[in-house]
């Protein structure tokens, strides 16, 4: 089990990982999720022992990266795809990698073959798609067979298919009673493949959740109202119990309210609607509005951010997703 | 910890399976065995005028050896190359996850590496030794005369030693571009003008080829500050510190 103890790493001034602290679930697939810059990779390559922490430890199986003795065999890695010697053929990388580890020679051509690379293993990388890169980085991760499989990033740049295959990979590494941990900046990837989700924004953690209990908070849903009597639709909306929150545009949303509920209580007190729409957050917006705050680079509207306010406790500042978050959240 | 053994293994992998390799080893064996074997003709089809001033006797040795001077270069970029591909290529990280104790990655690495040179080293020696003296033909020396074998050794050392210092100040450097940038015009330029500057020429007198050259010396030469093991041991020590300074860099960086 992969377990963060107050991981922190400071670049100069800049704190790219900040007190981080989560386990990391046995036999699931923890999506690992956090807009671009938000100190993801960071804490992978200190779980692997390649960044040394400022203050914290990280530890695998109750010891550090570097304590493990043929680290292969208990967690395997895809940070980078083309960390390849272009000049190398793919087996012989993969077989430095096994050597280095004691992992028998035949194990590289069963891995070569579980990828789907055993026509091109004599192939020097240097002509590899990013799709075949990335599959020969995941080969070297399974290498050591390992109960623990960390990868970054594996589906950026890939086209549909391989998407595709990675998202079958993983669920059945996990299915395997494995346990996956995988970065990304796509929630809709993984509420597709995720069990458990950890929420980071500027090297803080945001969320630690299982995917369930994320939608069970997160899909809720509201009614968009607009009228030229504002004043009276309010009264009658708090007559009935109900209230109304600012949204775009002059409108005013409803939390979990009724359509029909509220339009019969609109007719009741003679309030004009010029507007009655069902608004339904998708767990992507969700997931924006929460890291907007910590989103390092945003898109031209400025204001957008602002309006967006302060992510806080997960789930309890939603509001209407288009007030804000498609602006700020957009990866650049 | 890593099983030095497996890694050792790992390595001569990583090494026998890039063209790199072979390019470099071929570029020095054919370069000293070429240039030492054109100066050894033209040695002895012009020996008057070869031969210089009579001050010091002419030494048949190190004519064979005139090519070392360009060949070491190849060897150097072949040790630049087997350290510094792992940093441009990324796959430091691969090889760091792989073996975390950074130490013994490149204790193996230079282990590796320097059985190689030693072993391609050899070769070019003793074979460019004794095509120089085939073609020097009159004026050649045995590999029995005094101090011969000794300086043939000392050809293929000093070539070692170098390949290693190289490999040490890339892994110090962490960067490939920088590290030949700074080795070749090093030794192509700055050490052989600097060893002929009055004054500073003592301090040049200490630098690695410098020092390690003097092996290959036959005969003792004017105003020579100190003897071939003398030099032996100042050019391993500078590759000591290069290797040691390389790993003291990579076990304090970020990967």
């Amino acid at each position: 089990m992969i377990e963060l103890h107050q991981l922190t790493k400071r670049y100069g001034d800049t704190l790219a990982v900040d007190g981080l602290s989560f386990q990391v679930p046995q036999g699931v697939v923890t999506g690992f999720l956090g807009p671009n810059g938000a100190g993801k990779s960071t804490t992978m390559r200190m779980i692997l022992d390649l960044d040394r922490p400022t203050s914290g430890k990280v530890t695998i199986d109750g010891k550090r990266y570097g304590q493990l003795s043929e680290p292969l065999k208990y967690i395997g890695a895809l940070l980078e795809a083309k960390a390849v010697h272009p000049g190398r053929t793919a087996y012989d990388h993969l077989l430095w990698l096994a050597q280095s580890n004691r992992i028998p020679r035949r194990r590289v051509d069963e891995v070569l073959a579980l990828v789907g690379l055993s026509s091109v293993a004599k192939k020097r990388s240097r002509g590899f798609s990013l799709g075949m890169g990335q599959r020969l980085g995941i080969a070297s991760a399974l290498l050591g067979d390992p109960e623990i499989l960390m990868f970054d990033e594996p589906v950026n740049g890939l086209d549909p298919e391989g998407i595709l295959w990675i998202r079958n990979l993983m669920k059945g590494l996990a299915a395997e009673g494995r346990t996956v941990f995988v970065s990304s900046h796509l929630m809709s990837e993984m509420a597709l493949t995720a069990d458990h989700l950890v929420v980071i924004g500027k090297g803080r953690l945001l969320a630690n959740l299982s995917m369930p209990d994320f939608i069970k908070q997160n899909s809720r849903s509201a009614v968009r109202v607009r009228t030229p009597h504002v004043e009276q639709l309010l009264t009658a909306l708090h007559g009935a119990g109900l209230t109304a929150e600012a949204g775009p545009e002059g409108s005013y949303e409803v939390q979990d309210g009724d359509l029909a509920h509220i339009g019969e209580l609109a007719a009741a007190h003679g309030v004009t609607l010029h507007e009655l729409s069902p608004q339904q957050a998708s767990l992507e917006e969700a997931f924006m509005q929460m890291t907007a705050d910590s989103v390092e680079y945003h898109a031209g509207d400025g204001q957008g951010r602002d309006a967006a306010g302060a992510p806080g406790v997960w789930g309890s500042t939603w509001q209407a997703p288009d007030a804000a978050a498609p602006a700020a959240g957009k990866e650049n | 910890m890593a099983s030095f053994p497996a890694v050792l293994q790992s390595e001569w992998t990583k090494i026998r399976s890039v063209r790199s390799t072979i390019w470099t080893l071929a570029l020095t064996f054919v370069i000293t065995l070429g240039i030492g074997a054109l100066l050894s003709l033209l040695t002895r089809n012009n020996f008057s005028e070869f031969a210089g001033d009579g001050d010091s006797p002419f030494d048949a040795t190190g004519t064979a050896f005139s090519g070392i001077l360009l060949g070491e270069l190849a060897i150097i970029v072949f040790g630049v190359l087997a350290v510094g591909n792992e940093y441009s290529s990324g796959m430091i990280r691969v090889s760091l996850a792989a073996v975390p104790q950074r130490a013994t990655l490149l204790l193996g690495k230079a282990a590796v590496l320097g059985a190689l040179a030693l072993a391609v080293s050899l070769v070019t020696s003793f074979i460019t030794f004794f095509v120089g003296q085939a073609l020097l033909g009159d004026h050649s020396t045995t590999i029995g005369s005094p101090n011969v074998l000794r300086a043939v050794f000392g050809a293929a050392l000093y070539l070692t030693m170098l390949c290693l210092f190289a490999a040490g100040v890339t892994a110090m450097l962490h960067n490939q571009t920088l590290a030949l940038g700074v080795l070749v015009p090093f030794f192509f330029l700055l050490s052989p003008i600097l060893s002929a500057v009055p004054k500073v020429k003592t301090l040049a007198h200490y630098f690695p080829d410098y020092a390690g050259s003097r092996m290959m010396l036959v005969y003792e030469q004017h105003g020579q500050p100190y003897g071939p093991w003398a030099g032996f041991f100042i050019c391993l020590a500078w590759t000591v510190a290069a290797i040691g300074g390389g790993i003291l860099v990579l076990k304090k960086r970020d990967a």
